[in-house]
Formats: C-alpha cells, structure tokens, sequence
C-alpha cells in the first residue's frame, strides 16, 4: 500500500463536461446513423482495418491449438486402425462401384427436384466467420470479405443447402451477418407443398428449444403438417425465391381461427457453422434504387 | 502511459471476447468482458478515463455488431461515469467494491438492453429472459472478475495505472 503514489494530474478536463460531451456525440453518432451511412462507414473501415488482423489470427490460433491436440491423440488410434482398414479397403472398394452407381442416380434426382436447381445457379462468394456478437441477446457474425470483394447490404447468406441470414452491414474487409435466428429477424417464407406464405421470426426464447417462430400462415384446409419444408418465398422483398429454411417441427391455429403458427428447426446448424457463402446475386425490385 | 494501458486493454478484451471467449461458451452464454474493462478503468482512475473507456469499448460494439451507432456508446458511457464516481472509495487491494460494481452495471446494462431492444418489441417474458440470459451472464461476468481481478489490478498497480481523482 505505501508505493502507491497519489498523483494529481496538472491540467483536466472537468468530467461533467466530457460527459456532456460524450453524451451529445452519442445521440449525434445514433441520429446520423439513421439518416445517413457515411459516419458508420468510415468509423466502420477505420475499425475493421485495425481489428482484422487480429481477430484472423486469433481465430487461426484458436483452430491451430485444437488441432494439434486433436491430433496427438489421433496418432494412436490411427496405427491401431491401420490394420483393420486394409482389410477393409478391399471390401470398401468393391462397395465403391455400387456408390458410383447411386451417384449417377442421385444427379438425376437432383435434376428432378426443382429446389436445388433453382439456387445452385447463383454466384456465391465463400466467407470464414471470424467473430460473433460480444453479448447474449443477438446472434450476428462477422465475416471476412467485405466490401472489396464485392459483398453488398442486402445480400443473402447461405451455408451448405440453407439460408442463414442477411448482409446488413459493410466494411472494405468484412461484413456484418444477421443471421434468422437473431430476435430481430423476419423472413418472409412459403411452404414448399402447399404454397402457402408465412412469416418466420428469429426468436431468443424459443432457440434453447433449437427452433425458430413462424406466424401468419393461412391454411384453412389443415394441408400442413409437421415436418413440412419452409422455403423463402417469392414475394420477400429482400430474399430471393427458393432458398430452403427449415422444418416444421410444431403447428398450432392461432385465436383468431383464421392463421396458424408454430416453430420450425432450421436447416443450419448454427452451432457449428465456420464458413458461409454470400449469394451475389440480389433480389431485384422495381422502385427500390 | 496510462491511457496507453487502457487502450492495449480494451482492445485484448474486446478481440478475446468476440473470438476466444465465444468458444467458451457455457450454454451459449458469455461473460461481458466489456463492462469488466469499463468498471475497473473507472475506478481504478476516475471518471474521465471511466468514460473513455466506456465510450470507446460501446462504440467498438456498436460498428462491428449493433445496428444503432451510438447505442451501447451511450450506455457504457454512463456506466463509466458511475464507476468512476466511486474512484474515492476503492482501494486496489479491496476484491469487495469492484465485484459489486461490475455485477450492478453488467445487471444495469442488460437491464437497459432488454427494456429499449426487447419490450418495445412487445417481448414482455421478463422471467423467461432474466433467466436465460441476464442471471447467467450476470453469475459468468462475477466469476471471471474473481479470477482476473487480483492479477489485472496487480500488473496497472506496478505499470502506474491506479489514480486517486483529484478533486
């Protein structure tokens, strides 16, 4: 306690008056960011070009350590098991001929099915995951291509055969991701039998459940069932048509007897997802610039 | 120097707690590493540095992950001006006031998010979130402050960071 030395500073800024200051920037920094996009995008670029660096090699480090553990332990097995896979090898590869057979099968399949077709003629960008939301109460992600690499507001974000969110902000290097899950979130989706449209929300409460809401459907004729597919439908005005979001996994008529709605389980897992991919193409609608 | 100090803090905290920390999950919850920052700046040197502490650590959550700028800025701003506030009665060795003011401005921080980002939303399941989110947060933050609150005080202490705010 005696080396603690009590210093005075010379000359301060009374702090009443930094918080008068600082108060007024932050309700001037929220105003502008409703008006306009030039503010968040300079503090934003100027942030990102010093976090960038950083959080890549942190998230390489963070991989890198798992890894080699993952490895070492690996080793071991991996003579035990070489012995028994030999053997297996030949019986894997007479089986192989029969996969390739399937294979072939399964192209022809997928050209029936309308769905896969659809989206698998857009142009994707592949993007890492390099932070997510500091706090408790959102589920949105950064990723590493920005701006520079032709990522624009607005763009849908895919991951394996599913949608997983929204391009809402951007920097030169990185992107912010709303992903559906995210309480703020709403999609405005069709079943893929019946055609209905419906409206899917991200909601907090119910992903402990590992579920999302959906409300707004009509289906007078009880058509949909658990376990349905829900696409995003033609209509959104910010998602294109086709992309698939989930299963029913619950359905319930609401009060008024007229629509129902229920919880869906996404088609992401996104517990575990480390790479997306930004659909370039953007849903084009007449009178928005 | 000082300020140096705490600028490299907010930035290791900031960078743990968006990569790092996400990995440590417990139930998909995190600790607030922000408000741990924040706090111990403000009382650790008083109200201006509290402050930009505070202001710099929001607005840093506000560009890369909110979608108000300004917002969090705005809150921590205030939680480091309060923290700051009780400069005069902390004592670097004392583990007693830090804990309660980080557990009372991490409570009064989720407690402003849920109110201004959730009820005017018509999210009124108050116990629902309270013990979802804000009660394991709030238990997850105390329990890293206890662990690093010791070692981090130690090291400011020898580089010169602790101020005692001149009237």
């Amino acid at each position: 306690m005696a080396r603690v030395k009590i210093k005075r500073r010379r000359v301060s800024i009374p702090p009443k008056a930094t918080l008068a200051i600082l108060t007024a920037l932050s309700i001037l920094l929220m105003i502008l960011s409703f008006t306009t996009d030039l503010i968040p995008n300079i503090l934003g670029n100027i942030a990102g070009y010093t976090f960038q660096p950083f959080k890549e090699g942190l998230t390489d480090v963070s991989t890198y350590i798992g890894g080699r553990a993952e490895d070492m332990r690996k080793v071991q097995e991996v003579l035990s098991e070489n012995s028994a896979l030999k053997a297996q090898v030949d019986e894997l590869s007479q089986k192989n001929d029969m996969l390739i057979e399937d294979r072939f099968e399964l192209i022809e399949l997928r050209e029936l099915f309308e769905l896969n077709e659809e989206y698998s003629g857009y142009d994707k960008i592949g993007a890492r995951i390099i932070g997510k939301d500091p706090g408790n109460w959102y589920s949105v992600f950064i990723i590493d291509k920005g701006k520079n690499d032709g990522i624009k507001d607005g763009m849908n974000v895919i991951a394996g055969s599913g949608l997983v969110g929204i391009v809402t902000k951007t920097g030169d290097t990185w992107a912010q991701v709303r992903s559906i899950i995210d309480d703020d979130s709403n999609v405005s989706g069709r079943m893929l039998n019946t055609s209905d449209n419906l409206i899917v929300y991200g909601s907090l409460e119910s992903m402990e459940n590992g579920t999302i809401e959906f409300g707004q459907l009509s289906d007078p004729d009880d058509e949909v069932n658990v376990g349905d597919k829900i696409v995003t439908s033609n209509i959104s005005d910010r998602y294109l048509p086709g992309i698939a979001i989930g299963f029913i996994s619950s359905i319930k008529k609401d009060p008024n007897n007229l629509t129902k709605s229920g919880t869906l389980t996404p088609s992401v897992d996104f517990e575990h997802i480390d790479i997306v991919l930004v659909i370039t193409q953007m849903k084009e609608e007449p009178g928005l610039p | 120097m000082r300020r140096l100090i705490e600028l490299f803090a907010i930035f290791t905290a900031f960078l743990l707690q968006t990569t790092l920390f996400q990995h440590m999950s417990f139930a998909g919850i995190v600790p607030n590493m922000m408000i741990i920052v924040t706090c111990v700046c403000g009382l650790m040197s008083g109200k201006n540095d509290g402050m930009m502490t505070g202001f710099i650590c929001g607005l840093l959550m506000d560009i890369f992950y909110g979608d108000i700028l300004g917002f969090n800025a705005l809150v921590f701003l205030y939680i480091g001006y309060v923290n700051g506030s009780v400069n005069r009665l902390f004592y670097p060795d004392d583990i007693k006031l830090p804990l309660i003011f980080i557990s009372l401005s991490d409570l009064s921080y989720l407690f402003i998010t849920y109110l201004l980002r959730f009820v005017l939303r018509a999210r009124f399941n108050i116990g629902y979130y309270f013990l979802n989110v804000m009660l394991p947060e709030l238990v997850y933050t105390f329990v890293i402050t206890l662990i690093l609150y010791l070692p981090i005080s130690r090291i400011s202490l020898k580089l010169g960071g602790f101020e005692r705010e001149s009237e």
